[in-house]
């Protein structure tokens, strides 16, 4: 369980890495719209996306395959989309006489493959090269505005880090627990559903537990060292607008503007001609 | 049920090159019914790696060595692990956190009904009631109570009674002790000696504790680096202070005592055990005239 790999913090000190957490998450958020702005069938756009976060990858200093890695967590759901297609689009003309496979179902299912590929390996490099705790940050200062009308920007930030601080743990503790339940003769693996689900129990009260303790450790930790919420907290690490996110950003309206003109070049047709 | 290792070892992570870790490395070792076995070693050494290969919680890897419990083959596909894990009982670091059920009765009764389901209701008690004495706890105040209202010692010893209630003839206990006061800690003691009166026939204890494992252990081993770096009776282990430092380990109190005593002159050849330290040093004040 200690294995996943997606969303972990790959620290090179490169200058992906130095840029700030905020801009990176509004990057990410525009290579995203560009990805779904790329029209159906217009695999030129989704090249020039693979290309932009490549190099992004590359000056990140973030090994490919550590990339590559974050696909396996979604690989079952680009399988089964891609499947869906291929077998039940019926538009366009069939590969063979009377064949069940078209030429439409194949081109969409490549076509959302590369897109759902192309977007988690956008989301990956975020949280590869972003600390959890930057993340936060970033999070909360883009939230900034709501404070306007009364969200609890900052509370919800720091409740965000503590869960994403937790996750670890959590996984450990829960190892731990399965292994104590086991040694006493509990059974996972075998039993109809609902048995399963049963099985569950000695292991999520235990879990519930320790985690209501160790929330209230740590509220009394914070209030023993005068954590009084958002009105008279600083930042530690102050948040600053460096060339790397002018460059930054520069580099990803490129990306929206190329998109948008690759958009008219309806490759398919040349294709097959 | 004798315990033999060959060649044992694990990797954690193993098809991650960066990530490989090499937890237990190589480790040959033969454990006789009956002992009383220590093992030690700093943390990161493989210790609790090891031990959770005795029940097959984790389990013997293809070309990883072999592991043999009695007429269990743990490097065999078809090894029964239920009836093992009914045979080996398997006590944490802070085992409390294992408990569950609503009342300490269901707590202790669930390995009893996981193992064998087919027990009549009448014997399940009789045995919850067994166990829960042993660990000296009252059977009728504790029974209907809610395991999470009890005291930190309680509950450790409800999540024991818990384990030896299905009368495990190998008792594995990884840093039982851990976070118990001094009074706790030699309450705990006694109770392992009790049991390995009773069914218990074999304990081993990963334990930090060099006067524990001086004081109780018939043999230990030193885990370094997954390896075994020494292995015999608590004399031969710390009979070389130096390279027990170098392990990252402390002395216990005897030997440490006995080694001062070198230096003055006064050489004192005890098991290390309180007991016979004490014995052998009355013994050398008394024919040295009681002027020491
Ligand atoms: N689940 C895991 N995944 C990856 N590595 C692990 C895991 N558990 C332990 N390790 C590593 O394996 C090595 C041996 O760990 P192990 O827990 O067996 O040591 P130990 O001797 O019990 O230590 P301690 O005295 O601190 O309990 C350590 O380097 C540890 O970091
Ligand atoms: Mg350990």
């Amino acid at each position: 369980m200690k294995e996943m790999t997606f969303g972990q913090y790959y620290p090179t000190n490169s200058p992906v890495h130095k840029m700030n957490a905020s801009v990176k998450i509004l990057l990410v958020i525009a290579y995203i719209v560009a990805v779904f702005m790329v029209d159906y069938y217009h695999f030129l756009g989704l090249l020039a996306c693979l290309f932009a976060i490549v190099i992004a990858t590359v000056i990140a200093r973030v090994p490919f395959g550590r990339m590559l890695k974050s696909i396996k967590g979604v690989i079952f759901l680009v399988v089964f989309s891609a499947v869906l297609q291929v077998f039940f689009n019926k538009q366009g003309t069939p590969l063979w006489e009377g064949g069940f496979i078209t030429d439409e179902g194949l081109l969409t299912a490549g076509f959302i493959t590369m897109r759902i590929v192309l977007i988690v390996l956008g989301a990956s490099l975020l949280t590869l090269t972003t600390s959890p705790v930057e993340l936060a940050d970033g999070i909360e200062f883009l939230l900034y505005p709501l404070k306007y009308i009364k969200f609890p920007v900052h509370e919800f930030a720091l409740i965000m880090s503590i869960a994403l601080r937790f996750i670890p743990t959590l996984l450990e503790e829960t190892d731990r627990i399965i292994k104590a339940q086991k040694a006493r003769g509990a059974n996972f693996e075998s039993g109809n559903i609902f048995k399963r689900a049963k099985a569950l129990i000695p292991v999520l009260i235990p879990l519930l537990i320790s985690s209501f303790r160790r929330a209230d450790e740590l509220a009394d930790a914070m209030d023993a060292r005068c954590y009084a919420g958002s009105k008279v907290r600083t930042k530690y690490k102050k948040t600053t607008f460096g060339l790397g996110d002018l460059f930054g950003l520069l580099f990803f309206a490129g990306l929206i503007v190329g998109v948008v003109y690759l958009n008219g070049f309806y490759l398919y047709p040349y294709l097959v001609a | 049920m004798q315990i033999v290792a060959k060649d044992l070892t694990y990797i954690y992570s193993e098809k991650s090159k960066s990530l490989a870790v090499r937890a237990v490395d190589g480790v040959t070792l033969t454990i006789d019914e009956g002992e009383f076995f220590g093992i030690v070693g700093r943390t990161g050494s493989g210790k609790s790696t090891f031990v959770q290969h005795l029940n097959g919680l984790i389990k013997v890897g293809k070309d990883k060595g072999s592991l043999k419990i009695g007429e269990f083959d743990l490097t065999d596909k078809d090894c029964d692990f239920m009836a093992l894990r009914s045979k080996v009982g398997m006590v944490f670091q802070y085992p409390e956190a294992q408990l569950f059920a609503e009342t300490v009765f269901d707590d202790v009764a669930f390995g009893l009904k996981n193992f064998y389901p087919e027990l009549s209701p009448e014997e399940t008690t009789e045995r919850v009631k067994t166990a829960l004495t042993l660990v000296g706890l009252n059977y009728e105040e504790v029974k209907e109570k809610s395991p999470f209202e009890l005291s930190g010692g309680q509950k450790r010893r409800v999540a024991i009674a818990g384990v030896i209630v299905t009368r495990p003839e190998v008792l594995v206990l990884d840093e039982p002790a851990a976070g118990l006061d001094p009074v706790g800690k030699r309450d705990f003691i006694r109770l392992l000696k009790e049991l390995h009166k009773t069914f218990v026939k074999t304990i081993i204890i990963v334990s930090h504790d060099m006067n524990l494992v001086s004081e109780n252990c018939s043999r230990a081993v030193v885990f370094d680096k997954g390896k075994i770096a020494l292995s015999g009776t608590p004399k031969e282990i710390f009979s070389d202070a130096k390279k027990v430092a170098e392990l990252g380990l402390d002395l216990p109190v005897t030997a440490k005592l006995t080694n001062d005593l070198k230096d003055k002159g006064i050489i004192i050849d005890s098991d290390l055990t309180t007991d016979d330290f004490i014995q052998k040093y009355l013994r050398a004040v008394k024919d040295k005239g009681g002027a020491l």
